[in-house]
């Protein structure tokens, strides 16, 4: 039998690995968690509403100033710009807020995390009932094969589909197909993977709610004779999605799978003040995994209180970006090859879990040799 | 039920106010709350999502967070008030006597 490190993997949530992963012991298991005195966590933990009101005004405000200059600059060569700004504010920040407040953690009252999640959801075109649970889902089993919907690239990388996600293109077309399967009470595979009965009614009628709006989208640009409301909703999702790629490539590509620890498995990068308000720092990415109850504003700090315990975070987002795609080009050839980073003296070790004895630690020895 | 009895479970002045501890008894686990309002209330350890122990999590008002997904249940009712928990939470009777917290479970 081909060892499972240089076999080419079932990546589907459906396949033969899932049931493999929960008899490696890989499902739902206890993860690793840096020390953090309890008094210090229920500090970071604390929920506020300031900083979340604050940054929605400022993110629909410049969403509310991009569109403007947009729709002034239509039908001159300024328009592409325009709407280039317009469509990353609208995508970038649609994806951070879908997430932190999926979490329900980036304001303090319920119902506002609520209400942002849901436009957000529908902004990102990621249906808020069934991402919801995927995403449960990613944190339960992060980058486990044939357990986690979220894994960005498998081994070997398919080029065509990164290419195709910088406008959307592949993860688009397959949501909006399922939206439509959901329309007739209808679930694809994959998805009774993660979402439960219970769920599934919800699920269906968000979808018949986001068809409707696209198709009020549809019936605007046809009665104006104009694709202009098209390019204000719905379509920024697509051609504005390049940054969600690109931040979306720093969280864990390259890294390990199959572990039961986030800083294996899970990059922080810094960023500079304008990405992170975009990206609501998610840029902490191995802080939140591990901590997923702090909100984004205290991030920071929890980097801070866990640093001595992780691997030293990539300086930039081009930095982070030049990683995974040497380490992609790499995985064309070599699928088992893992970006190892090593601990401060200060860390405690890392814990590979049941892949210690398998592929995990197969790759890491193979990488540590070539590294030397 | 017959087999039900109390078990000293802490010192109340152990769980801070709007705080959770976890208690083990056996091979069973629970979380021991106290509300801002200094009364005590006991659940199952674990969330009914997936088997994360709720003790690691944070209390909001009437409500615990799960540390791994942020599903909320109410720890008085048991009731499960944020998705990604569906299922109710089992609750159990506690006492304060003279500063030991009890929990009745059978």
């Amino acid at each position: 039998m081909v060892p499972t490190a240089t076999r080419k993997r079932d990546y589907r949530l459906t396949g033969p690995e899932n049931a493999l992963a929960r008899q490696k012991g890989l499902a739902a298991a206890e993860w690793y968690v840096c020390p953090v005195p309890r008094p210090k966590l229920k500090q970071l933990m604390k929920r506020k509403d300031g900083p979340a009101i604050r940054d929605t005004l400022l993110w629909f405000g410049a969403l509310a100033a991009a569109g403007y200059a947009a729709y002034l600059s239509w039908g001159t060569w300024w328009a592409i710009p325009a709407f280039a700004v317009y469509g990353v504010l609208y995508a970038s920040p649609a994806d951070s807020r879908w997430h932190e407040c999926g979490h329900g953690t980036a304001f303090k009252t319920p119902w506002m995390n609520e209400a942002v999640y849901q436009i957000a959801s529908f902004m990102i075109l990621r249906p808020a009932t069934p991402w919801r649970w995927s995403h449960a889902r990613h944190h339960t089993d992060t980058i486990i094969v044939g357990r986690d919907p979220e894994i960005v690239a498998p081994r070997p990388p398919v080029w065509r589909v990164i290419l195709m996600e910088s406008f959307k293109l592949y993860g688009g077309p397959r949501d909006l197909k399922r939206m439509l399967l959901h329309c007739f009470g209808k679930l694809d595979a994959e998805e009774r993977e993660y979402i439960p009965a219970s769920e599934i009614p919800k699920t269906c009628w968000e979808s018949r709610v986001y068809v409707l709006i696209f198709a009020a989208v549809v019936i605007a640009c046809l009665y104006g004779g104009t694709v202009l409301p098209a390019l204000f909703i719905v379509l920024p999702s697509f051609y504005g999605s390049f940054l969600v790629l690109l931040t979306g490539m720093s969280q864990h590509l390259g890294l390990y799978e199959d572990v039961l620890d986030h800083r294996l498995n899970t990059r922080t990068t810094y960023m500079n003040p304008i990405l992170r308000f975009l990206y609501w720092n998610m840029n902490y990415h191995t802080e939140h995994h591990m901590f997923p109850m702090v909100p984004y504003h205290a991030l920071p700090k929890l980097h801070e209180e866990i640093r001595h315990d992780c691997p030293a975070p990539s300086p930039s987002l081009a930095a982070a970006l030049r990683e995974v795609f040497q380490a992609l080009a790499r995985q064309r050839k070599d699928p088992t090859y893992t970006i190892v980073r090593p601990l401060p003296e200060t860390a405690r070790p890392y814990r590979y879990g049941p892949a210690e004895e398998t592929g995990a630690a197969q790759a890491r020895q193979t990488n540590e040799s070539l590294a030397k | 039920m017959a087999n039900e009895q109390w078990i000293a479970a802490c010192e109340a002045e152990e769980i801070e106010e709007e705080d959770v501890i976890r208690f083990d008894h056996g091979d069973r686990t629970f979380a021991l709350y106290r509300s801002a309002d200094d009364q005590y209330y006991a659940t199952d350890g674990y969330c009914t999502h997936e088997r994360f122990h709720l003790a690691d999590g944070l209390v909001i008002g009437r409500q615990i967070e799960c540390p791994k997904h942020n599903g909320r249940f109410d720890y008085a009712t048991g009731e499960a008030k944020r998705a990604p928990v569906c299922v109710a939470l089992r609750t159990y009777p506690v006492k304060n006597d003279a500063g030991t917290i009890w929990i009745k479970i059978d």
